[in-house]
C-alpha cells in the first residue's frame, strides 16, 4: 500500500506540474495582486482590474496577471508584486488605480521601477543581486561569526559596492538540522534563490568571486533541499516586517493562488497527507505530533497530541472531528486570513487529523461573517474532492474522509467547543458543563476532536519537516510559532508569526514599529476580551502560554492590540466587559448578572461616580465571576478587569479619588476651555457646537457656557489654532 | 413505509403547499434535501441563513413555515432565530450599515463614528430609518483591523474611516438608491 500511495501522488504531481509549467512558459513577467478580504476594501479589485485592461491594451502575451491570498502586511495593501525574469522581484505598497498606469508602463513594460513607491520606504537604487543573511535565532551562528563583524562590511571589503550586492539580515531560515547546528551560516542569494551554506570566509569569498561576480552557482556550497520558509524569503526577504518573522502556518500566505490546488501541490502541498497515508499507522502521526509539542492555537494551548490520543481512547468507532474557524475575538484575523489566503494547507491539516484519530466525517466551523472564507474553503473542499484527496479512499489508501462546512450566525460563545458543537447541531449556541470533554461525549455524543484553524496549519510542516525540528523552534514547552495580529496604535500593523517564546518587545517595537505618531506604548492588550493588559514595563516578556497567563492575560487566539498613552485602561476594561456582558450566552448566573454589575461600576468609575470602595467590590465581584461560572468564556470575562486592576491601579484611583482621567478619554470627566490667548476668533467652533453653548464675536476670543455643555469634543476636533483645551 | 390508506392525519401535503406559499419552492426543495440527508435538524441554522438570505429577515410566518418542514418545535426555531446575533426578526432597511466596534476600530475613534451615523441617520443602533433606506447596525469584528476603523454597508468595506466622510459615503448609497429607481421606469419602457 505504501508504494500506491505515492504513485498517486505522483500522478496528481505531474498533472499539476503540467498544468504550472504551463502558466510559466512563454510568460516573463508575473504582475501578483493580492486578494483577501482586507486587500479587497483597500481596493485590490480596482487595481487588478486596472491590470488587466492594461495588458489587454498592451497586446502582449508574456505578461501575466496572477493572484494570491494576503501577506498580512495590511496597511501598506493593496500589495501588488511585479517579477521580471532575472532581477529582483518589486512589491508597491498602497496601490491605486492611477499608481497602475506608471508601473505598467515605466516597470513592467521599460522594467524601471517606481522607486518612490515599494513596500516599506523608497530605496535609492535596485542592486543586482541580495544577499539575505539568516539570523541564526536557534543555533546563534550568524554571518557576523565568519566575516569577524557585519557581512555587508566584508563584502565592501572585498571591493563589492552596495548597489550591487545589498545584504539583508533576515530571521532564522530553518535550514540547519540538529546536528548541523552550530556549525554553519545560510545565506539566500537573489534572485537566483540559491541557498549556499558557508562555512568559512573563504566560501563567502567563492561565492563573491563566482557567483556575484561571475554569474555562475558554485554547486559546492549550495543546498538543496528547501526549507520551510525559503518561498517566503525568496519574495519577501528584503522587506523589514516580513524577513525578522518565522513563517510556518503562514507560509504560503501572498505566495500560491488560494484557489489553485495545482499551485499547492507544486509547493509540496499533500505530501505530509501522503506521508501519513503510506505509513498507514495512526499511532504515528499521534507520536510525531505530540513531539512536536504543538499547542493549540485557539487560546487554550492544550496539547494538539495529547487531545488527539484521548479521542482514539474512546471505544466508540464514530468519530468526528471539527475546524474550529469561529474566530469571534475582536482584533484577531489570522484564521480569517489562513482560510482565504492557504486553504488548501488547512484542509490538509484536517484530513491528518482525521486519520489519526479514525475520523471519517469533518466540520469546518466557519462565521457567517467571513462571506470569502467560506467560498475559499467551499472551493478547497470541491477541488479535494474532485482529485480524490477528499471523498472514498483517499490516495487510494482505504482511508474515507469527508469534509462539510457549517456556519456561525454571530454568537462569539460558539468558539467555546461545548456551545460550537451545539451549533452544528442546529441549536442554540450554549455550552454545557465539562467532563464529560468532547473527546469522549461530543458531537452528536460521539467522540470529536474540536481544533483551531491555525493548529491544523501547522500540522502539515510537523509531518514533512519533522517534530524535532518543529519543537526545536519556540520555547521549551511549547513548539513551533504563534500568528499574532497586531493592530491598534502601531506602525505596522498586520499578522507577525514569530517562534513561541519572542519577547513582547520585538514583536511590537522591532517587527511592529513601535507606535502610532513617535507616542509611548503604553499597554498591550493580548487575548481579546478574554485576555489582558501587559503594561509596556513588562515588554521584555517572552511570550508563551504560562507566562502571558502568570501576567494576567493569555495568549488567546493571538490579537495583540497596542495602546499608547491616550488610552484609558478604565475605559479598556469597560470595553471588553461590555463586549462580555453582551455576548453572556445568559446560561449561568455568575457570568450574566456578574459582567451586568461589573459594568455598571465600571460605567460609574468613568463618569466620576464611584468611591475607592467600589475598586474592591469591583476586585471582589472579578474574582466571583472567574471562580464560578460555567464555561471559558465567563471565567476569562473578568481578565480585563482584574489585570488592569493589577497594573494599572493608580489610573483607577484618579478617576474614583480625583475624578480625573488621566488619558482624557472619559469625557464625563473632562471639561473645555477656551485659550483666549491662542482664539483667533475664527467660529469653527461655534459653527459646529451641537448645543450651540459657545459664544463669542468674530475674531474676538470664544467662550463655552460650562452649564450647557454636553462634553462632546467637536469644538477640541474642529479648532484648527490649539484654542480649545481638554482639561 | 408509506401508507396505503388515503389516512386523513397525513397531511404532509397540505404543510408543504401551505410552507411552499410563505417560502417559496427554492427553500421548500433546499429543506427536503437537508431531510434526506443524516441530521436533518442540524441544518436548521443554514437554513435560517437561507430564508433570511431570501427575504432579508425572518418573519414569524416563515419562521412557522421553517418549524412544520424541518418538523422542528416552533419555539426551538424561534429560540435559536433570536439567540444568533445575525438573524433579524424585524424587516430591515435597504442598505445595511455595520459599523466595527472591535478593539482596534474602538481605539481608533469607532465610538466617534457611531455617534456621526447616529446623528446623520437620527436613529439609534439596530434601528432603520423612517424611509426603509438604511439600517444601523454594529458588528463584534469584522477581522479588518488594519484598516480600523471600519464600516461595511451592504458588501462594500469602507476602511479608515472618519466623521467627516459619513455624509460623504451615505450620499453615495442615497445616489445609487436614486439611480435604481431611475433606471427601472427606463428598463420597462
Amino acid at each position: 500500500m505504501k508504494q500506491q500511495v505515492w504513485d498517486v501522488l505522483q500522478t496528481i504531481r505531474d498533472k499539476c506540474e503540467q498544468v504550472v509549467r504551463e502558466q510559466n512558459t512563454g510568460h516573463r513577467i508575473f504582475i501578483q495582486v493580492g486578494s483577501a478580504t482586507c486587500e479587497n476594501a483597500a481596493g485590490a479589485v480596482a487595481v487588478a482590474d486596472e491590470f488587466r485592461k492594461h495588458i489587454a491594451a498592451s497586446g502582449r502575451d508574456d505578461i501575466v496577471l496572477r493572484r494570491t491570498g494576503c501577506t498580512g502586511r495590511c496597511s501598506r495593501e493593496p500589495i501588488v508584486s511585479v517579477y521580471r525574469p532575472g532581477v529582483m522581484p518589486v512589491k508597491y505598497e498602497k496601490v491605486t488605480r492611477e499608481l497602475v498606469h506608471g508601473i505598467f508602463t515605466k516597470h513592467v513594460l521599460k522594467g524601471e521601477p517606481l522607486l518612490d513607491h515599494v513596500l516599506d520606504g523608497t530605496i535609492a537604487a535596485m542592486s543586482r543581486f541580495e544577499i539575505l543573511n539568516c539570523g541564526s535565532l536557534r543555533c546563534g551562528w550568524k554571518g557576523e561569526k565568519i566575516c569577524g563583524g557585519p557581512m555587508a562590511n566584508q563584502l565592501r571589503a572585498m571591493g563589492v559596492e552596495p548597489d550591487e550586492c545589498r545584504v539583508i539580515s533576515a530571521s532564522c531560515f530553518g535550514a540547519c538540522s540538529a546536528e548541523m547546528a552550530g556549525k554553519h551560516t545560510h545565506i539566500l542569494v537573489r534572485p537566483q534563490n540559491v541557498l549556499y551554506r558557508l562555512e568559512t570566509l573563504a566560501d563567502l569569498e567563492e561565492v563573491v568571486q563566482e557567483h556575484i561576480r561571475g554569474g555562475r552557482i558554485v554547486e559546492r556550497l549550495r543546498v538543496h533541499d528547501e526549507p520551510v520558509s525559503q518561498d517566503f524569503f525568496e519574495l519577501y526577504g528584503e522587506v523589514a516586517f516580513f524577513n525578522r518573522q518565522t513563517r510556518i502556518a503562514l507560509r504560503h500566505n501572498g505566495i500560491i493562488d488560494p484557489e489553485s490546488i495545482e499551485e499547492y501541490v507544486h509547493y509540496r502541498g499533500f505530501e505530509a497527507l501522503a506521508k501519513v497515508l503510506s505509513q498507514g499507522d495512526p499511532q504515528w502521526v499521534i507520536d510525531e505530533v505530540t513531539k512536536s509539542k504543538l499547542r493549540g492555537r485557539g487560546g487554550g494551548g492544550f496539547p494538539t497530541g495529547q487531545k488527539w490520543a484521548l479521542a482514539v481512547k474512546s471505544p466508540e468507532r464514530v468519530r468526528y472531528i471539527i475546524c474550529n474557524a469561529d474566530e469571534g475575538d475582536p482584533g484577531a484575523f489570522m484564521d480569517r486570513s489562513m482560510l482565504e489566503s492557504d486553504p488548501f494547507n488547512v484542509i490538509e491539516g484536517m484530513i491528518i487529523g482525521a486519520f489519526a484519530i479514525g475520523a471519517h466525517q469533518g466540520f469546518v466551523y466557519v462565521r457567517a461573517e467571513y462571506p470569502l472564507a467560506v467560498e475559499r474553503v467551499d472551493n478547497t473542499i470541491r477541488k479535494c474532492r474532485e482529485w480524490g484527496l477528499l471523498g472514498k479512499d483517499i490516495l487510494r489508501s482505504g482511508f474515507d474522509f469527508d469534509i462539510e462546512i457549517r456556519l456561525g450566525a454571530g454568537a462569539f460563545v460558539c468558539g467555546e467547543e461545548t456551545a460550537l458543537i451545539h451549533s452544528i447541531e442546529g441549536e442554540r449556541g450554549q455550552p454545557r458543563i465539562r467532563p464529560p470533554y468532547p473527546t469522549e461525549v461530543g458531537l452528536w455524543g460521539k467522540p470529536t476532536v474540536i481544533n483551531n484553524v491555525e493548529t491544523f496549519a501547522n500540522v502539515p510542516a510537523v509531518i514533512i519537516y519533522g517534530a524535532d525540528w518543529f519543537s526545536h523552534i519556540g520555547s521549551q514547552a511549547s513548539g513551533g510559532t504563534k500568528v499574532f495580529a497586531l493592530a491598534g496604535k502601531v506602525n505596522h500593523t498586520g499578522l507577525v508569526e514569530v517562534p513561541i517564546g519572542i519577547t513582547l518587545r520585538e514583536v511590537v517595537m522591532e517587527i511592529g514599529g513601535g507606535c502610532t505618531g513617535g507616542k509611548a506604548v503604553k499597554a498591550v492588550q493580548t487575548g481579546g476580551p478574554a485576555g489582558g493588559c501587559i503594561p509596556a514595563g513588562m515588554l521584555d516578556l517572552r511570550v508563551d502560554f504560562d507566562t502571558l497567563n502568570r501576567a494576567g492575560s493569555i495568549m488567546g487566539s493571538g490579537g495583540m492590540i497596542v495602546l499608547d498613552e491616550d488610552d484609558c485602561m478604565v475605559d479598556i476594561a469597560k470595553f471588553f466587559t461590555a463586549f462580555s456582558e453582551d455576548e453572556s450566552c445568559g446560561k449561568c448566573t455568575p457570568c450574566r448578572e456578574g459582567t451586568k454589575r461589573m459594568m455598571e461600576i465600571l460605567e460609574r468609575i468613568t463618569t466620576g461616580k464611584a468611591d475607592e470602595e467600589d475598586l474592591n467590590k469591583l476586585e471582589r465581584l472579578a474574582k466571583l465571576i472567574r471562580r464560578s461560572s460555567l464555561c471559558g468564556l465567563g471565567r476569562a470575562a473578568p481578565n480585563p478587569v482584574l489585570s488592569t486592576l493589577t497594573h494599572f491601579r493608580d489610573e483607577y484611583l484618579a478617576h474614583v479619588r480625583d475624578k480625573r482621567c488621566p488619558a482624557k478619554k472619559c469625557t464625563a470627566l473632562l471639561h473645555f476651555e477656551i485659550d483666549k490667548e491662542k482664539c483667533v476668533g475664527c467660529t469653527a467652533c461655534a459653527r459646529n457646537c451641537p448645543v450651540e453653548c459657545i459664544s463669542g464675536n468674530r475674531r474676538e476670543p470664544h467662550v463655552i457656557d460650562q452649564a450647557r455643555c454636553i462634553k462632546c469634543g467637536r469644538c477640541f476636533q474642529v479648532c484648527r489654532f490649539d484654542a480649545v483645551l481638554k482639561l | 413505509m408509506n401508507c396505503n390508506h388515503a389516512c386523513s392525519t397525513d397531511n404532509w401535503a397540505e404543510v408543504k403547499a401551505t410552507a411552499g406559499r410563505v417560502l417559496g419552492e427554492d427553500l421548500v426543495a433546499f429543506i427536503e434535501q437537508c431531510r434526506a440527508e443524516g441530521n436533518p435538524h442540524s441544518q436548521l441554522i443554514a437554513v435560517l441563513h437561507r430564508v433570511q438570505g431570501k427575504f432579508g429577515y425572518l418573519g414569524k410566518s416563515q419562521l412557522d413555515a421553517v418549524a412544520q418542514l424541518l418538523q422542528v418545535p416552533a419555539a426551538k426555531v424561534s429560540g435559536v432565530a433570536s439567540f444568533y446575533h445575525l438573524f433579524r426578526l424585524q424587516p430591515r432597511g435597504k442598505f445595511i450599515i455595520n459599523l466595527c466596534l472591535g478593539t482596534a476600530c474602538y481605539v481608533k475613534g469607532a465610538d466617534r463614528l457611531a455617534e456621526k451615523l447616529s446623528d446623520e441617520l437620527g436613529i439609534r443602533f439596530g434601528e432603520t430609518t423612517g424611509d426603509g433606506m438604511f439600517t444601523l447596525e454594529g458588528a463584534r469584528c469584522l477581522g479588518a483591523c488594519s484598516l480600523a476603523p471600519v464600516m461595511v454597508v451592504n458588501n462594500d468595506m469602507h476602511g479608515a474611516v472618519t466623521p467627516d466622510q459619513i455624509p460623504i459615503i451615505l450620499d453615495q448609497y442615497i445616489r445609487k438608491a436614486k439611480q435604481q429607481v431611475e433606471e427601472k421606469p427606463a428598463a420597462q419602457s
